[in-house]
């Protein structure tokens, strides 16, 4: 930076918060899917698959999370949200 | 027993060899018996960065084949006595590693009475990248302060978590340490960089070291000499600060807000 700089406004938004804020949501959803079974994103496209057939619902209205607790005890938890009857 | 660390990344070209070569140079000045091995098989490197591009005559490959034996393949470091390098197969694919090989020609180092061993990983996620970090006790995760090498470094700290030795053996944990190079003090003030806060916030690991963006990282590489040995250089002093916590000791960061320039600096710039 140099004098010249100082009469410049450079009041721009920071981008570094832009990019702590993305990868804080990228790297949460990496380590939501860390440690799940090799089989583990088939069996959620097939498991969408199976509503589909029934309701016509999109990707994103699907969340299927595998959540581990400390007591060798595993959840399948699923969360479908219906499309509104119309 | 002799302590393995690999230094990974995951993205290519955030300096995992540069630290490597920093990183052994500095526990073989502090007087530990150390190896520095190349794993990128194929696009072999480190030899450059140490300067003994022109001595290698066997390779980590060679080894594992048995067409050379260890001796025959380090190379000893001239400037550092307790220093030695064996460098990667430039002509063999990725392949030719393998765990019981690798892990054979470690027991080997082990037993040759080397305290240290550096395992330079490639970039990626490949059998190269992941026999570098197969057997590590120490893993040091190179990180830029930058979206793509922080999003990497938390995929291999994934892969450090299931697909190590430790980790299919139920051993005790890798030690996971993040070292943030390229770091420019002064566009974290302006708001432009990732600072040493955030990144340690999203890979939520234990940070061993800063170290700045420094010309004198290239005019290191240039005449193939560790920048640690450039001991009036920032990025130099930074490497040995690294080195001396990753033997225990505590000490402040340095280098990590900006240097303050003097009057003439401040009108005509830098």
């Amino acid at each position: 930076m140099s004098l010249l700089d100082y009469f410049r406004s450079n009041k721009k938004p920071a981008t570094a918060v832009t990019a702590k804020e993305r990868l804080q949501i990228i790297v949460a959803h990496q380590r939501s899917e860390r440690g799940a079974p090799d089989y583990f994103p088939q069996m959620k496209q097939e498991i969408i698959e199976v509503i589909r057939k029934y309701v016509a619902i999109e990707e994103d209205q699907v969340s299927v999370q595998l959540d581990q607790n400390d007591d060798n005890l595993s959840v399948l938890e699923l969360n479908v949200t219906l499309p509104e009857k119309g | 027993m002799a302590h393995i660390i690999v230094v990974t990344s995951g993205k290519g070209g955030v300096g995992k060899t540069t630290s490597s070569a920093a990183i052994a140079t500095g526990l073989a000045l502090k007087g530990h018996k150390t190896v520095v091995i190349d794993f990128d098989i194929g696009l072999r490197n480190l030899d450059l960065i140490m300067g003994c591009e022109r001595r290698v005559v066997y390779d980590f490959v060679n080894v594992i084949n048995g067409e050379a034996n260890l001796n025959q393949a380090l190379i000893k470091d001239k400037r550092c006595e307790n220093l030695h390098i064996l460098p990667a197969s430039q002509t063999r694919d990725k392949d030719a590693l393998t765990k019981e090989g690798v892990g054979k020609v470690l027991d080997d180092l082990a037993d040759a009475g080397f305290e240290y061993i550096i395992c330079d990983s490639p970039a990626g996620i490949e059998t190269g990248a992941m026999m570098a970090l197969y057997f590590a006790d120490t893993a040091i995760v190179t990180t830029n302060p930058e979206v793509s090498s922080v999003r990497d470094s938390d995929r291999i700290l994934g892969m450090l978590q299931s697909k190590s030795r430790r980790a299919e053996q139920n051993l005790e944990p890798i030690r996971e340490y993040l070292l943030l190079t390229r770091y420019s003090p002064t566009r974290v003030k302006t708001g432009e960089m990732l600072s040493v806060g955030d990144v340690e916030e999203i890979l939520a690991i234990k940070l061993l070291g800063v170290i700045p963006e420094s010309q004198a990282v290239l005019k290191a590489s240039n005449a193939g000499v560790p920048v640690i040995l450039d001991k009036e250089s920032d990025a130099g002093q930074a490497y040995e600060d690294t080195v001396s916590r990753l033997l225990g000791e505590e000490l402040p960061l340095r280098f990590v807000t900006e240097e303050k320039k003097g009057f003439l600096k401040r009108i005509f710039g830098s």
